[in-house]
This record gives C-alpha cells, structure tokens and sequence, in this order.
C-alpha cells in the first residue's frame, strides 16, 4: 500500500520541469524531500494533486495500486490525496466552517447529510490541538489571514478529511518557531501505521520536529539522493554545493 | 438566439432545472380576453371589464397616447428590446372571478398551480397576507385578520381604487409619472392586478406580506401595478416572487410598483425574480420616502431573458433613507440591465447602494446608477458599491455609474470591483474534494453571502438553492 511515482516527466508550456520522478512513499512512513530553488519539488506535488498547468509527458503515479493521472483535481482528493498548498488561496466569503464541511459532505453518498453536532465536535477538538481560536470558524478561507494562520488552517483540513497520503508543500515557510511547533504537532498527531506523509521544505529546521523516515534531494527535476534523517542534517552543514561536483548517482 | 447555441445540450438543461418548478401551465381558461395586439379598443375593453370609474378609463387613455409617442429607449439600452413585438401580444387575460380570500374557492388549477409553486405551505408558515395574481388578476387575496382590524389594507390595485379612492387617488401614478418612461406609460395604459397596501400609522407589521406572479398563457403581456402606502410610523416588508413556464415565443411583464412612507415609516420591499428565459422583465419601481422615512429595495434577478430595472428612492424628507440592495444572475441567453437611482431631495438624506452581480458563460449583466444631490442641499451622503463576478471568459459586464453632486457639503463614495473565480481558487477548492460545479456554486455563493442574508431567511435559502442550480449547469 503506498504512493508509487514512476519515471515521471511533466511540462510547463513545453519546458520540462519534472524529468523522470521515481518516488515510493508505503503507508505508515514519512519521507521529506529537499533540494534547491527551480528543482522541481512544488511542481511534484502539484502534479501529484492533478494541476492542469502540467502536462505529464510521460511515467505514472499510482494510489494503492490504481493510476490516478486520468482522476480530476477533486477525484484524487477523493481518492485519499490531500496537499497541504504552500500558497494557500482565499476563498472570499465563504466560512471556514462551511468550506471543510462541503469537502466532507463532498465525500458522502448523494443523499446522505453531515451530522451537524458531531462535525462540530470533531473540528472544536481538532483547532484545539492546533490552538486555533473558535472564532476561526466563522472567518472566510484563508482571506486577511497571517502566513502562520494560514498553514495552521492546512492542517487542520488535513486532520479534518483525514487523507492516506499528505503532501505538505513547503508548510514550514514563514512561521515562527511557536507556530511551527504546533503545525508539527498537528502534523505528528497525523502519523500513523494508515496513512503516508510527504514533505517538502527547504530547510532542515522542519525535521526537527517532524522526524522523516527518510530524505530525498531533488535536483532539475530528479530525485537525486536518497538517505536517512541524518542526510538532512548533513545537508544543513555542507548545502547543495555537492550537487556541482557531479558526483552522485541517482538514488 | 445565437447565445444558446453555443452551450452544449446537457449544459442547457441543467441551466433549465431550476425552473422546472415553475415550468408548466394549465390549457387557458379565460372569460375575458383582450385580443391580440394594443389599441384604444383594447384599452376600453379592459376598462368595460373592469368597470372602471371615468378617471381611471381617462387616465389609461392619456397612458397609450404617451406610450404611443415615446421611443423605445434603444439610443441607451440594448436593441434586444426591438424583439418586443407590441401587436403580438395579449394584454388581458380574466376569469372574470374576484379574488377569493379561501384557497378552496379559487378554481382547481390556479389553486394546483400556487400550491406546486409552495404559496399556501408559505402564507401558513410565516406570511401576515399574500396576493396571487394569475396572468392579469389577482386570484387569492387574504390578508391575517388581525390586521385587517388594525386598519390594514391588502387588496388588488382594482379593489385599491374603487374601494379606497381617497388613500389610492393622490398617490397613484406621484411617485413614478405616465411618461417617467414607455413601460411606465404602458403600463399604466393597460395595468390589471398588483396590490395595493396601506398601513395606518404606528403600526409595525411584524410578518412579511406577499405577492406572487404567476403567467400562466403564452404571448401574454403581465401588467401589475402596485401601490404601497405605509403611514406616518408604519412599517411593513413586501415580498414578491414570479414565475412562467418556458413558452417559444416571447412574454412581456411590465410592471409599475409605487412606495410611499411617510414621516418615520419604513418600507422593505423584496424581489425574488425567477422568470423563464423567455421573459422581457422591463419593470419600472420608486418609493418616495418623507421625513425620517426609510425605503429599502431589496432585488434579487436570476431569471428572465431580458431585465431592465433601476429600483430607486426620492428622499423628499430631511434625513430620509434609501437603499437598493440588489443580486443579479446572468446566465446564457440572459442580460440583466439593473441598477439603482437615488434621488437626494432634501438635507441630510442618505442613500446606499449595493450591487452585486454573476455573469456566466454568454451571460450579461449591466449595471446602471444614478444619484443626483442638488447643490442647493447639505449633509447628504450617497454610498455606492458595484462588484462583478466573472465566470468564464465570454461573460460581459457593463457599469454605467453616474454621481451628480453639486456643492460641497456632501459625502460620496463609491467602489467598483471586477473579479473572475480563479483557477488557483478552482485548484484550491477541488483538491478538498469538491466537485467543479460545487466549487463554483460556492464561491458565487460567497461572493454575495453578505447580501443574501439581507433576505429573509425562508427566501435566502432559497435563493443559495436557486444559485446552486445555475452553477451545476454552468461547468462543463
């Protein structure tokens, strides 16, 4: 049961940006994926999540077996694919509250209604863990919100539509060291033996608290290397320098 | 028109559910029929039938000379008005019957067509009187006992100037002149139906009253004409909604709706305009607030093919109010023209103006304002906002906002936005799960979420409901 990404190329109006991906994320473990700017790791999860900008020239990507480049935008999400946007957008008007529960009422069968009291329930206790105020709630998407609220709110629409698999685009920028340590409890709290997690970020700060099982380096759009949690750190000390010396082979 | 023939079939039909509802009629019944085509015969015709007194068969007379003599407005308004075709249409159309005040007494398939429409269930619910006007008569009218003791009057414009000519008489025809424009001036030519009201002073009507509109004929013109009169400290909120089936050919509704709130009263007036895409809505609407007095327009357009509607208040009173709070939806093959016009007449008058509208696909929306403050006046204060929301690239919106403020003593404002549904936000919403069509319908509802809650609420659901529709059929 995992992620399986095969030999992926993807272009933006005829540039490649992705050229041949191969990534397996299993359910139950934590992979981070790292690299410089223009590397191509954005572009991934937007390709992953099904952003019609990329062309997929070729290779697949596959949920628990099934191709999922054919499915729409919200058939993946559906599926069990949740992006948590490095950009989130703003959804004018329209409450926080209303928004995820039309995502959850989303997965229903036609007919079939939202128990009110116990969606309720379930997002009160789920801002706590985050430390979200209850006004919150009542605040259109995302609109006049900080940087910090903003990722806050990703992951509470993660925890809330509990996906299999999470990519977190780049959610350490721009948050304080207060507001990182709750997004990685958030984040954390998610783990679990039924779910796989996907993070992209630039810096290894995020992986002090949310401890990968493994790390990637992406490089002009490919995977790299592939290492332990210790190969973060060793990038810390030394940065991307090496990947000048052409002297890695691909993981 | 060529606009539906640019949208797929499945497109158009998913455009057309929501009036599905409203989309049947029953075979034509009628006692008394005008004829096709408008004359003096057609006029006097209506009169004999109406039993009209002198004044009223004089003044609809002076109406068609007027109508006769004014151009259609096309020098500023859309060419599409050229398709009325006058001599094509029938302009009454009766049972002969007086309105019944029990629904049991109303003939069967009025009584079934109101009910399909959910006008009973509604009045039962949460209505203090309710009017049921069906092609050029009212058929139900009834207004909540209770009122009716406190000096309420709630009947039929006909009812209004026989049976209380000296509260109908001055008022009629003040507030928006014959000859204020050519449907005005048609209407008041051949008008039939509508209500008239009439609050006594001091008295707050707690529950909205209602007025429904009902075509029920093809090639028919609907010339209502309404008159509500709310007394020194009155106040009370109308509610009208409309609804035709789909005929081929077109239909006219031509209506003149008057509001006069004197000293301190307060005047709501709600509009939920659901016309099939066959309707030309050219409907002309102005209150006249006094003193203290407060007007608030409260218009909501999603249907009809062409709607030209300027609701507007003259603030005659020192520190009276006016207010147009208006939603248009434009649809393929649909053009909403509206707008509003607030006319500053006295000192320290103030008036907002907010306006939001969708067009999607072929649709159009245009909006039209005026204010105009005299130089001679002070402390006036006009608020004008108008946001459009674009959804897909062929839409078209128009605004044509015009602030004449003469002197200095005056505080204008005025913001004018345009925004699409974008993309990102598209992308955004899918990836939660949401559907194309869902998130569209959910990001037009969020554009006007602070106006729709201006409706009341049995209406602002339906209105969420009716916005859904439209956007299920706007996605591929």
């Amino acid at each position: 049961m995992s992620l399986v990404i095969k030999d992926l190329h993807a272009n933006v109006e005829d540039t490649p940006i992705l050229k041949g991906v191969n990534l397996e994320i299993p359910k139950g473990e934590v992979h981070a994926i790292m690299g410089p700017n223009g590397s191509g790791k954005s572009t991934l999860s937007k390709v992953i999540a099904g952003h019609d900008d990329y062309e997929i020239t070729s290779g697949s990507v596959s949920l628990d077996g099934q191709d999922i480049l054919d499915l729409d935008v919200d058939e993946r999400s559906r599926a069990g694919i949740f992006l948590a946007f490095q950009y989130p957008a703003e959804v004018p008007g329209v409450s926080n509250a209303n928004f995820i529960r039309a995502a959850l009422q989303a997965r229903l069968p036609k007919g079939e209604e939202i128990d009110a009291v116990a969606y309720y329930k379930d997002l009160y206790s789920k801002m706590d863990v985050l430390e979200m105020n209850r006004k919150f709630t009542a605040r259109a998407v995302n609109e006049g919100f900080s940087g910090g609220e903003k990722k806050r709110n990703e992951i509470l629409q993660m925890m809330m539509l509990d996906p299999q698999y999470c990519i977190l685009d780049e959610t350490d920028s721009g948050l304080d060291i207060d507001a990182l340590k709750i997004v990685a409890k958030g984040v954390n709290a998610m783990r679990s033996p039924d779910r796989g997690i996907l993070m992209i970020t630039h810096y290894q700060r995020l992986l002090d608290y949310i401890e990968p099982d493994y790390v990637h380096v992406m490089a002009d759009g490919q995977i790299v290397k592939t290492g332990g949690k210790e190969l973060a750190l060793e990038l810390e000390e030394s940065g991307y320098d090496f990947l000048k010396d052409g002297g890695l082979v691909n993981a | 028109m060529s606009a539906e023939a640019t949208i797929d079939q499945e497109t158009q039909n998913a455009i057309d559910v929501d009036r599905a509802k409203g989309d049947f009629h029953f075979p034509e019944n009628h006692k008394f029929d005008a004829g096709v085509g408008l004359s003096t015969d057609t006029i006097n015709y209506i009169s004999d039938v109406k039993n009209d007194p002198d004044w009223v068969r004089a003044y609809r007379l002076k109406a068609y000379e007027t109508f006769l003599s004014k151009p259609m407005p096309t020098n500023w308004a859309t060419e599409d008005l050229n398709n009325i075709h006058f001599d094509e249409i029938r302009y009454y159309l009766a049972d002969g019957q007086k309105p019944m005040r029990n629904w049991e007494d109303v003939p069967a398939e009025v009584l079934e067509t109101f009910e399909r429409l959910g006008v009973p269930e509604q009045e039962r619910a949460f209505l203090a009187g309710v009017e049921a006007q069906y092609d050029s008569e009212t058929a139900y009218s009834s207004v909540k006992e209770e009122l009716e003791k406190d000096g309420v009057i709630f009947v039929n414009s006909t009812e209004g100037l026989k049976e209380h000519e000296e509260i109908f008489r001055p008022w009629f025809g003040k507030v928006i002149p014959t000859g204020d424009n050519k449907f005005s001036a048609l209407n008041s030519a051949v008008f039939s139906g509508g209500s008239f009201i009439y609050i006594p002073k001091g008295l707050k009507v707690k529950h909205p009253l209602q007025a429904y509109f009902r075509i029920n004929s093809e090639n028919f013109g609907q010339f209502e004409r309404t008159l509500i009169i709310a007394d020194e400290g009155a106040e009370v909120m109308y509610m009208e909604g409309c609804t035709a089936p789909k005929f081929e050919s077109t239909t006219l509704h031509s209506a003149v709706v008057e509001l006069v709130a004197m000293k301190g009263a307060k005047i709501q007036y709600v509009t939920v305009q659901n016309w099939s895409s066959n309707v030309f809505n050219l409907v002309t609407k102005r209150g006249l607030a006094h003193e203290d007095a407060e007007v608030r327009w409260i218009d909501c357009n999603i249907g009809s093919r062409l709607t030209m509607k300027y609701p507007g208040v003259v603030m005659k009173g020192e520190r009276a109010r006016g207010e147009v709070i208006s939603i248009a939806l434009a649809n393929d093959g649909q053009h909403q023209d509206t707008g509003a016009k607030m006319i500053h007449a006295a000192n320290n008058t103030t008036s907002n103006v907010v306006s939001k509208s969708i067009s999607v696909g072929e649709g159009r929306a245009t909006y039209r304002g005026q204010v105009l403050i005299p130089k001679h006046l002070k402390g006036c204060k006009n608020n004008t906002e108008c946001d459009a929301l674009m959804i897909n690239s062929n839409s078209k919106t128009d605004t044509y906002p015009a602030i004449t403020v003469r002197g200095n003593q005056h505080v204008t404002q005025h913001e004018a936005s345009v925004s699409q549904v974008s993309q990102e936000m598209l992308f955004y919403m899918q990836q939660r799960g949401i559907s194309e069509a869902a998130a569209m319908s959910l990001a037009v509802n969020g554009f006007i979420n602070d106006l729709v809650s201006e409706f009341p609420m049995e209406y602002s659901v339906e209105l969420k409901r009716l916005i859904e529709l439209e956007m299920e059929g706007s996605v591929g």
